[in-house]
């Protein structure tokens, strides 16, 4: 069973690591990238398939040469077997199209088709969602891969490695949130839902997943003996259907989110002082019957 | 296999030193060992006061089976051992040299957390060989049975898991031993209460105060009249760069005298003879409490049920001898002979025979004898009387009394050395209080306080410092009266009367025109001591795998 995980690196939105500018623009340059956490997800979602049914788990991303470490993070913080990067000039600036064009390349690629892909629910800067479905659809038209079934919003997962089969927990939202059970046959293009929690009631899983945990952070010290770097030219793609050539993509604008109005008034009040706390609980006795 | 179970020859649960020493001697015998362990880490559950004891006469000692502990997990050894007997600003220091060093090869201080992490780590490196771990965050709640036999365990984290051998080290309060019908929590008179403050201290701070050159570090006891008459008494180990500082009590006398585990300790902390070590300053690194089996009463004579073997405080096996302390080591022996006694069964042909075997190494071993002294047994119905208590309390504190206690002067001191005797010590208020007491009032120097008292701090920051999500509550209360529970808002070492912050409060409450005494219970600051679960009518479980107080030092 080979798993192969679409990951992108993003800004750190944490506290203290990301950088704003005066027009409250992100500051790219000063903000660290990080991997996009909805990724994270996914690579764990790759990692309970390997420890309950064996192969390997592959992690792949196109960016610029600094989404190495996006990959190393990815390795030691979840797992990965080998790591896949799609790098050079003519990829930047890419729209989900274009993304999936060349993602889809470098599947193609790989020595070893894989079994299941996993990506991670929308990322942490883009969100739109697109990339997971797109990549599907260039399946579809790249004559040397499989066509795949797309399982999106994945809460719980399980494949069947001798059938050949997929089994997964759909969290569907409308009204009411509802969970869908549904099958499908291998290969297949799964999406996890940021939900998904790994799931191991076996002593031995767990023992699995404690050996494999090790492995990866060790292996993740010398993670470039684990890397492959490819570019156009590796790929054979012509530059016009990459990058921001190959992106029919427009964005029409950016409107900044107004900030909320944060007023409030604040009046400190000691416990000790027993007339002050009897207004406050004056204040509080209309609300005191849950209206 | 014909069910989907899955099975390994042995699940160990628990990874304290009673499990880890298990764990160890079944890998080194080749047989597939799970190790179940239900803290975030091994260690981050226990609470010792601090002292493992390695013993000439023990078949088993920890260094046997992990050589490098010492080296690498231990504080550091302890040589000096002193017993400050206390009445009013006067105190008596007898040393304990010659009991301390009785059959011991070594002795170290220890911080639970440090030790039985790293113990954890090189039983996972062991048991992992034999095609079994150690996992972590795993709560074993339960007995797996088969037409009314065991034959393996229940989780709330896993799948039951079947094995030929389960050695039960849970620690004090076993789930599985209560499951088995082996041990049951209702007599408050079978338990001690330890509570402990680790103490932020300067190593070099440390061997200047202690007047300690580098390695060997020092041990202090207190008794007297520094805790209101509850029976029990105080310690003190040095560490590498801290002080372990606590308080051990018979639990029906604490509940007896509706004393507060809290500011039983504050009176340790605050008086007067700690002023030379602490000097006015004071930081508390963490606080942390837990019952203590009584052995001389509840080390079980058959701890065994077919493929259930229990081990260490599971089993009772927790000796108090007189004022020294001595559970590590004996978990260490019972986990060693327990595995042993597995692989003489199978050897054998019959691997049910373990359980059998166990117990008979327990008594050829001598294990049994400094557990339960038949000296003890002889003597107690006798020495614990109300009336005997009454004659020799007047005794001591007569003047004859006196003189006798001044003709004795270091006789005293050999009585208190003596294993013999300490082998039969009477669990009366006469040797815990009382003596102490008076051989401080007739042998005793004053006391020179140096006036810079340090202040502890309140319970509400104590608790406030042990954060934890304890998950869905793990202890109900089945008779919320003040009557029946009640005594668990003074005994609980986190609740205290009239303050609101703990898991146990007081109530009052008005139905129809009548005033009920009651009790609540908020599982939330919970630090598991086990207390509650015997001096108050509850339905006592531990929190699920990873939940609940997570101890950093231990
Ligand atoms: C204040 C105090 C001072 C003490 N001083 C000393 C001393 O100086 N010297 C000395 O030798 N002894 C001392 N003791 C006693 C000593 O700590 C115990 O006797 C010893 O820890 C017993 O070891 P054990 O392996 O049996 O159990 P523990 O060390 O209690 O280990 C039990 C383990 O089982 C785990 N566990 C429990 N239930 C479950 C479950 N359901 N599922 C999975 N895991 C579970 C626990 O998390 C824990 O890790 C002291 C105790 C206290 C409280
Ligand atoms: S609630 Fe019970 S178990 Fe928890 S700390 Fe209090 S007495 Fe101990």
């Amino acid at each position: 069973m080979n798993t192969l995980v679409l990951t992108k690196g993003v800004p750190d939105f944490r506290e203290g690591k990301v950088s704003f500018d005066e027009d409250g623009h992100l500051e790219r340059g000063k903000t660290p990238t990080v991997m996009n956490p909805n990724d994270k997800v996914a690579l764990q979602a790759a990692l309970q398939e390997k420890v309950r049914h064996g192969g390997t788990v592959s992690l792949m991303s196109m960016g610029p040469p600094g989404y190495k470490e996006v990959l190393q993070e990815g390795m030691r913080d979840v797992y990965a077997d080998d790591l896949y990067l799609l790098s050079d000039r003519e990829m930047a600036a890419a729209d989900t199209w274009a993304t999936a064009m060349t993602v889809t390349t470098g599947i193609a690629n790989m020595e070893e088709t894989p079994d299941l892909i996993v990506a991670g629910f929308k990322t942490a800067d883009g969100e739109t969602g697109h990339t997971g479905p797109q990549t599907t659809w260039c399946h579809h038209m790249n004559d040397d891969l499989p066509d795949r079934s797309l399982l999106t919003h994945v809460v719980a997962l399980d494949v069947d490695p001798e059938e050949g089969r997929l089994r997964a927990k759909r969290l569907v939202s409308g009204d009411v949130d509802e969970i869908e059970t549904v099958e499908t046959d291998l290969p297949a293009f799964v999406v996890m839902d940021p939900e998904f929690e790994p799931s191991y009631r076996k002593a031995d899983h767990r023992l699995r997943y404690k050996d494999l945990r090790e492995e990866t952070k060790a292996r993740a010290e010398t993670f470039e003996d684990h890397l492959t770097v490819w570019n156009h030219e590796d790929l054979n793609l012509d530059p016009d259907f990459i990058g921001l050539d190959g992106s029919p993509t427009i964005v029409a604008g950016v409107d900044p989110i107004p900030k909320g109005p944060a007023e409030r008034e604040a009046t400190p009040v000691s416990p000790d002082d027993e007339e002050a706390m009897n207004e406050v609980l004056g204040e509080f006795t209309p609300f005191a019957g849950g209206d | 296999m014909t069910d989907e179970h899955e099975h390994y020859e042995a699940v160990v649960v628990g990874a304290g030193p009673g499990g880890a020493a298990a764990a160890a001697a079944l890998a080194r015998q080749g047989v597939e060992t799970l190790v179940l362990e239900r803290g975030v880490d091994a260690g981050s559950k226990n609470v010792s006061g601090g002292l493992i004891y390695a013993e000439e006469s023990a078949p088993y000692t920890i260094d046997d089976l992990f050589p490098a502990i010492r080296e690498e997990a231990t504080e550091r050894p302890i040589d000096e051992y002193l017993i400050h007997n206390i009445a009013g600003d006067k105190v008596k220091t007898f040393d304990l040299d010659r009991i301390h060093h009785h059959d011991t090869d070594w002795c170290d201080a220890v911080l639970r957390r440090r030790m039985d992490s790293w113990l954890a780590e090189r039983v996972h490196e062991l048991t992992r060989e034999t095609g079994g771990g150690l996992l972590t965050e795993v709560r074993v709640n339960g007995l797996l049975r088969e037409d009314g036999e065991i034959v393996g365990v229940t989780c709330d984290e896993l799948d039951p898991i079947k094995a030929d051998l389960i050695v039960a080290a849970d620690g004090v309060n076993s789930e599985l031993a209560r499951d088995a019908g082996l041990m049951n929590w209702d007599e408050p008179e079978d338990w001690f209460q330890g509570v402990k403050a680790v103490v932020e201290m300067e190593p070099e701070v440390i061997d200047e105060r202690f007047g300690l050159d580098g390695e060997p570090g020092a041990a202090h006891l207190f008794s007297g009249d520094l805790f209101e008459g509850v029976r029990g008494g105080g310690f003190l180990y040095t560490n590498t760069d801290s002080l372990s500082i606590g308080t051990v009590f018979h639990l029906d006398s604490l509940a007896a005298e509706r004393a507060e585990p809290h500011e039983l300790l504050n009176a340790l902390l605050t008086h007067p003879l700690l002023d030379q070590w602490l000097q006015g300053e004071y930081e508390e690194r963490e606080y942390s409490a837990k019952l203590v089996p009584d052995s001389k009463k509840v080390a079980h004579p058959s701890p065994h049920r077919g493929r259930l073997l229990l081990v260490g405080d599971a089993a009772g096996q927790m000796q108090a001898q007189g004022p020294i302390i001595k559970g590590m080591n004996h978990a260490v022996t019972a986990g060693g002979l327990a595995a042993e006694a597995y692989a003489d069964a199978k050897t054998r042909g019959d691997p049910t025979k373990a359980g059998e075997l166990y117990e008979r190494k327990l008594n050829s071993e001598g294990v049994m004898d400094q557990l339960r002294p038949t000296r003890y047994r002889a003597t107690r119905s006798i020495a614990e009387s109300d009336v005997v208590t009454g004659v020799g309390s007047t005794l001591i504190n007569s003047p004859v009394g006196a003189l006798g206690m001044k003709a004795l002067g270091g006789a005293a001191e050999r009585a208190f050395n003596s294993p013999f005797l300490l082998g039969m010590v009477p669990d009366s208020s006469i040797s815990y209080v009382e003596i102490p007491i008076r051989i401080a009032e007739v042998l005793g120097e004053p006391i020179e306080g140096e006036g810079d008292t340090i202040e502890p701090p309140k319970l509400a920051d104590r608790i406030g410092d042990l954060t934890y999500d304890v998950g869905d509550p793990h202890i109900e209360l089945l008779d919320d009266s003040y009557a029946a529970s009640g005594t668990a808002v003074t005994a609980c070492p986190v609740s205290a009367e009239g303050f609101g912050g703990g898991c146990y409060r007081d109530e009052r409450v008005q139905t129809n025109g009548e005033e009920k005494h009651l009790v609540s219970l908020d599982t939330q600051p919970c630090i598991e001591c086990g207390t509650c679960a015997v001096v108050a009518d509850t339905d006592w479980d531990h929190p699920s795998g990873g939940k609940g107080v997570e101890y950093k030092q231990g």
